[in-house]
C-alpha cells in the first residue's frame, strides 16, 4: 500500500486551513466585556420593533478571533510581501507614518456633524490637501467629496451635463477611446449619455483623425485615460483639446495614471476641463483589499461652479464648511455622498506629499517612469511588445511569444504565483492581444526588479520550451489551485447558511492524497 | 525621500540598459509644451518628525470627541472598538492588499469578504449581501436605481424622515438618470404616512429605521402596501448597532437594505471612509450593484473564494454595466466584520440594549432640564429634543463649555424654519454617567 501523500488536517506547514466563523464557537461566546446597562426601570422604549427572535451570529472569544483574521491575513498577498506589479492599479508602498497619523486624537475621532468652530484644523488640512492637488494638476478647483475614482468620473461628467444644460445646450454622446478604463463608458451611460467608442492607431493612442470624423454638435464630452492604458503618454493632447472644445465639448481626462506625470506634466496645461484624482493610487493610501478609495474631481473655473456640496470655503475668520445647495455662490449639481468626503484618506494622502514634497513628488514619477522603461527594455527580447519606442509608467506585452506553446496569457500569469510574485494585470488593455500590463511603480528597487526580469525570462524560456503541463497547473504552491469561477457565477453561493457547506475531512483527504 | 529605493548608480545603470541619456528622454512622447519648465511651486520635501508635528499641529486645532463628552449622531456614531480591530485591520498583508483579481493568493480577503456578505444578511434578515459601497447615502442612491432596474419604474417615493445627506444623494442621482423621486416633507411630527404616496408607476418608497429623528417603527404594513402596488420598499439602515435590538428589515419585509456600517469597527473619521451596506432578496441579486464573493472549489476540489457575477460589472459590459463601482471598502468591511465577529450574537445584542438603555437614562435625565421637551414616541439611541431657543446657538455654547452637545436639526435642513429648536442627541455605550452629568449642566447653563 502507497505511503499517505497529504496531511491528515489539510494543512501545509504555516499554510493552514481557516474554516468560516460560522463553523466556530458558539452563540453564547463573546470577545467583548461591555458594562452592565442598567436601564431606568420600565424604559422600553422600542416599540412594536422590538427584535423576537435570534440574529444567528457566531460568538467566538478574543483569541479565537484574532487567530482566525491573522491565519486569513496570511493567505493574502500584498505590496508590503512583494512586488504587485498590476497596470493600472499603481500599487506602490503605503508609508506607515500616514497610518499612525490618521490615527490621532483630533483626526481620526472627530464627528463629521462637530460645530465648525471645533474642526478648523481638519478644514485647514482639507484646504490645504486641495492646494497641492490644484498646483499639481495646474487647474483652478477641486472636488473633494467623491468617495472613489470611478465616483470622482460620475461626478466629473455630471458636472459637465449641469455645464451644458445650464447653456441651453443638452447634449447626447460622449466619446471614450478603446484605451479607456472600463468604467468610462460605464460612467458615462449611468450619466444618462449614449457612448461611442474611439478606435486606438497603430501607435497604441486615440486616432485622431476618427476623433475628428466623430465629433459634432451633439457630443456633450470625451473622456481620456492619460497616461492611456496602454502605458502611453497621449502626445495628441492639446490637439484632441483644441478639436474638442471648437466643437463645444468638454475634455474629461481619467487621472488614475497620475503618478507618472506628477510635477512634470500639469493636466490643466493640456486643456484638460476635468479629471479625477485617485489618491489611493497616486498618494499612496492603502487599497485595503479593493478599498476605501477616494476621488477628488478638479475642475475649470467654468465646471467649478457645478461642484457638489460640501466644500471648505476660507474666509476672513478661518475655514467654513457649504454643505447645501442653497448655501452656494454657484449651482452645485447637489450632493453624492454623506458628509464630506473621504477625510481619512485626505490625511494620508497629504502626510505623502509632504514627506516627498514638490521635489519628491516629480523623483517619483521619473522612478516610476524609469523601472516600467527599464522592464520593457529587458524583457522586450523574451516577451512580445505591441508598441514600439518608450512607454511611461507602465509596459505593456501582448502573447505573441506565446504562440503556438498551448500556454496562454493566464497560464503564464499563474505561474509566477508559484513564484512568490504577484500576476501582472492581464487581458486588459482590450485593444491589446493577450496583454499583460506591468506596472513597478518607483518604490521597487533595482535589485527587485532584476529579480521579476530574471523569473519572467525564465518562464518565457520554459513555456518556449513547450512545458505546457507545467502552466496548465500552476499555481502549485498557492493557498488554492485555480479556482472554478464558472461554477461560482452559475451556482451562486454568497453567503454561508447553517448546515450548508462545512469544510468536511473527506474533501480535505481527498485533496491531501 | 525615505520611500524611493534607487541610488543614482542605480538609475545611471538602468538609463543605460535602456539606451537612453536622461529621464527626460523617456519623456520624450510628452510635447516640450506641455512639459512643466522649472521646480513645481510647492515645499520640498520633510523629515517623518516635522510631517507628524504638522499633523499634531492640524489636530490640536480640533475639538476632539475622545477628550470631551460627546452626544453627536446623525449618521455616523462614536462606539468603542475594540483593540483587537485596529491591530488586525493594520496587519500589512490586509491593509496593503488589492481587489482580489488573484484568488488563488487572496483568499484572506475573499473569505473575509464572503463572511461580510453573511453577516450583513443576517443583521439586516436579508438573503444576500454584496461586499460593500461607498458609504450610506451612496447605497442609499443605488438601491433607489436598483429598484428601477427590477420594477422598470422610475417614481421614487423618498420619506421625510430619511437622513437629508442621504435624501440629496439620491435625489442627485435620480435627476441624472432620468428617476422621478418624491420627496416628502421632513417628519418631525412623526405623521408621515409614505403609503399615500404609491401608485402604479412607483418603483420603490425609501424609509429609514430608526428614521433622521431618532423614531423607530416597524414597517411591514408599508411594505404590504408597497407590495400590492407592485412597488419595492427600500429601507435604509445608518446605525447598524440598532439592529442587535430591533426587528431587521427582512422581519418587515423589505426587500433592499441599504446601510452604513460605520458603526461597527470604523472610527468616525469626520465622515468617512466609512462602508456602504447593500443587501436584498435573492431574486434581485443579478440587479445588485457592486462587488459579491462567491463560493466555489478549486483545481484539487477544495473549498475557495472568487469575485462573481461580474457580468453585471464595468469591466466585462463597459456602457451596459449595472453601475459604474469599482472600488468598494475593503478595509472597513474588514473593521466591521472583525468587529462583529468580536461581539458574536451576545455582545452584539447586548451592545444594542446597553446603548437603548444609556438613551433611556439621558431622557429620564433631561426631567432637570427645565423648558426641554423631548419630541420622540419611540427610539432606540438618538432622540430630537424641542429647545427653547435656536439649538444652533446652545450647540454653540455647549461647545465652548467643552461639550460636543447634539447636532442642530438646521444644520441638515437649513431650509425649514420650523426645526431651529430641534437638535439631535444620540447616545452610546461610550457615554459615562459623568458625560451626561456634563451634557444636563452644559444644556442647563446654555438655554
Amino acid at each position: 500500500m502507497a505511503e499517505p501523500m497529504g496531511t491528515i488536517s489539510g494543512n501545509r506547514g504555516l499554510q493552514i486551513e481557516e474554516p468560516l466563523i460560522f463553523e466556530q464557537g458558539s452563540p453564547v461566546k463573546t470577545a467583548v466585556d461591555l458594562p452592565p446597562a442598567n436601564p431606568p426601570k420600565g424604559s422600553d422604549r422600542l416599540g412594536s420593533a422590538r427584535r423576537r427572535g435570534p440574529i444567528g451570529l457566531p460568538g467566538l472569544s478574543e483569541p479565537e478571533a484574532v487567530r482566525h483574521y491573522l491565519r486569513l491575513s496570511q493567505m493574502n498577498y500584498s505590496i508590503d510581501s512583494g512586488l504587485f506589479p498590476l497596470g493600472s492599479c499603481t500599487m506602490k508602498h503605503n508609508p506607515r507614518l500616514n497610518e499612525s497619523v490618521v490615527r490621532l486624537p483630533g483626526l481620526g475621532d472627530l464627528h463629521p456633524l462637530q460645530p465648525v468652530s471645533t474642526v478648523q484644523g481638519a478644514l485647514a488640512l482639507i484646504h490645504e490637501l486641495a492646494h497641492w492637488l490644484k498646483t499639481l494638476t495646474g487647474l483652478p478647483a477641486v472636488a473633494m467629496s467623491p468617495g472613489a475614482g470611478a465616483h470622482g468620473e460620475l461626478v466629473g461628467l455630471m458636472t459637465i451635463r449641469a455645464a451644458l444644460e445650464s447653456r441651453g445646450d443638452p447634449r447626447k454622446r460622449v466619446l471614450v477611446p478603446e484605451s479607456a478604463h472600463g468604467t468610462n463608458p460605464a460612467t458615462a451611460a449611468a450619466c444618462g449619455y449614449v457612448v461611442e467608442a474611439i478606435p486606438a492607431d497603430a501607435r497604441g493612442r486615440v486616432d485622431l483623425a476618427a476623433l475628428r470624423t466623430k465629433l459634432g454638435p451633439d457630443v456633450a464630452a470625451i473622456m481620456v485615460t492619460n497616461p492611456n492604458t496602454c502605458g502611453l503618454f497621449e502626445t495628441d493632447m492639446q490637439h484632441i483639446a483644441d478639436a474638442v472644445h471648437a466643437h463645444g465639448a468638454f475634455f474629461y481626462c481619467d487621472g488614475a495614471n497620475f503618478n507618472a506625470i506628477v510635477g512634470r506634466v500639469r493636466p490643466g496645461d493640456l486643456g484638460i476641463d476635468g479629471m479625477h484624482i485617485n489618491l489611493h493610487k497616486t498618494f499612496s493610501t492603502p487599497h485595503g483589499g479593493g478599498g476605501p478609495g477616494s476621488g477628488p474631481v478638479v475642475l475649470s473655473k467654468e465646471l467649478a461652479r457645478f461642484a457638489p456640496v460640501a466644500y471648505v470655503v476660507e474666509d476672513d475668520g478661518g475655514f467654513s464648511l457649504v454643505e447645501h445647495e442653497m448655501h452656494s455662490d454657484g449651482k452645485p449639481i447637489g450632493r453624492i455622498k454623506g458628509f464630506h468626503g473621504q477625510f481619512g484618506m485626505f490625511v494620508r494622502a497629504l502626510a505623502y506629499m509632504m514627506s516627498m514634497g514638490g521635489d519628491g513628488l516629480r523623483q517619483a514619477s521619473a522612478d516610476a517612469v524609469l523601472n516600467a522603461n527599464y522592464i520593457l527594455a529587458e524583457l522586450r527580447d523574451d516577451l512580445s511588445a505591441p508598441f514600439p519606442g518608450s512607454c511611461m509608467h507602465e509596459a505593456v506585452f501582448d502573447d505573441r511569444f506565446l504562440k503556438d506553446t498551448g500556454v496562454t496569457t493566464l497560464d503564464f500569469a499563474k505561474a509566477l504565483i508559484d513564484e512568490g510574485i504577484h500576476p501582472m494585470t492581464v487581458y486588459f488593455p482590450l485593444v491589446v492581444h493577450g496583454a499583460m500590463l506591468i506596472e513597478p511603480t518607483e518604490t521597487e528597487s533595482k535589485a527587485s526588479l532584476d529579480q521579476f526580469v530574471r523569473t519572467l525570462r525564465g518562464l518565457a524560456q520554459r513555456a518556449k520550451a513547450g512545458h505546457c503541463t507545467y502552466f496548465h497547473e500552476a499555481p502549485r504552491m498557492a493557498p488554492r489551485r485555480r479556482l472554478d469561477e464558472t461554477r461560482a457565477a452559475r451556482n451562486p453561493v454568497l453567503r454561508w447558511r447553517p448546515g450548508s457547506n462545512p469544510v468536511t475531512a473527506s474533501k480535505i483527504g481527498k485533496a491531501a492524497e | 525621500m525615505r520611500y524611493l529605493p534607487l541610488t543614482d548608480d542605480d538609475r545611471n545603470a538602468m538609463l543605460a540598459a535602456i539606451g537612453v541619456g536622461s529621464i527626460e528622454d523617456l519623456f520624450g512622447d510628452v510635447p516640450p509644451t506641455a512639459r512643466l519648465q522649472g521646480p513645481i511651486d510647492l515645499p520640498p520635501h520633510q523629515d517623518e518628525m516635522s510631517v507628524e508635528r504638522t499633523f499634531r499641529a492640524f489636530a490640536a486645532r480640533n475639538l476632539s470627541p475622545s477628550a470631551a463628552p460627546c452626544f453627536l449622531g446623525a449618521g455616523t456614531y462614536r462606539h468603542h472598538i475594540p483593540a483587537a480591530v485596529d491591530h488586525l485591520i493594520q496587519r500589512g498583508e490586509f491593509l496593503t492588499a488589492y481587489t482580489p483579481y488573484q484568488p488563488e493568493i487572496a483568499q484572506g480577503t475573499l473569505q473575509y469578504l464572503f463572511e461580510f456578505q453573511t453577516q450583513v444578511a443576517l443583521i439586516t434578515g436579508m438573503d444576500v449581501a454584496n461586499a460593500s459601497l461607498y458609504d450610506g447615502a451612496t447605497a442609499c442612491a443605488e438601491a433607489v436605481l436598483m429598484s428601477g432596474r427590477i420594477t422598470k419604474r422610475k417614481r421614487v417615493v423618498l420619506s421625510g424622515g430619511l437622513h437629508p445627506h442621504y435624501r440629496a444623494t439620491a435625489e442627485t442621482y435620480c435627476r441624472f438618470l432620468g428617476f422621478h423621486s418624491v420627496s416628502l416633507p421632513p417628519s418631525w411630527a412623526g405623521d408621515e404616512d409614505p403609503a399615500d404616496r404609491i401608485d402604479g408607476d412607483t418603483a420603490c418608497v425609501v424609509v429609514q429605521n430608526p428614521d433622521v429623528f431618532g423614531r423607530v417603527r416597524d414597517y411591514s404594513d408599508l411594505a404590504q402596501a408597497c407590495h400590492g402596488q407592485g412597488a419595492l420598499l427600500v429601507i435604509v439602515v445608518n446605525e447598524v448597532v440598532s439592529l442587535g435590538a430591533l426587528l431587521s428589515p427582512g422581519e418587515m419585509a423589505a426587500d433592499i437594505v441599504a446601510g452604513e456600517g460605520q458603526s461597527l469597527g470604523n472610527a468616525p473619521s469626520f465622515g468617512g471612509p466609512t462602508v456602504g451596506l447593500l443587501a436584498a432578496r435573492a431574486r434581485f441579486v443579478r440587479q445588485m450593484p457592486g462587488r459579491l464573493v462567491g463560493e466555489t472549489v478549486d483545481a484539487d476540489g477544495r473549498r475557495g473564494y472568487v469575485l462573481t457575477l461580474s457580468t453585471r460589472e464595468q469591466h466585462i459590459r463597459r456602457e451596459k454595466a449595472t453601475s459604474n463601482i469599482c472600488t468598494n471598502s475593503g478595509l472597513c468591511a474588514l473593521a466591521f466584520t472583525i468587529h462583529a465577529t468580536l461581539l458574536g450574537e451576545a455582545g452584539f445584542t447586548r451592545l444594542a440594549e446597553l446603548n437603548h438603555g444609556r438613551a433611556c437614562a439621558l431622557v429620564e435625565r433631561l426631567a432637570e432640564v427645565p423648558g426641554v421637551s423631548l419630541l420622540n414616541e419611540t427610539f432606540f439611541n438618538e432622540v430630537t429634543l424641542q429647545l427653547p431657543t435656536a439649538a444652533a446657538d446652545v450647540v454653540e455654547r455647549m461647545a465652548g463649555k467643552g461639550v460636543l452637545g447634539g447636532v442642530p436639526v438646521s444644520r441638515l435642513l437649513p431650509a425649514w424654519p420650523e426645526v431651529d429648536r430641534l437638535v439631535l442627541v444620540a447616545t452610546t455605550e461610550t457615554n459615562s454617567d459623568g458625560d451626561m452629568d456634563a451634557f444636563v449642566a452644559a444644556l442647563r447653563e446654555s438655554l
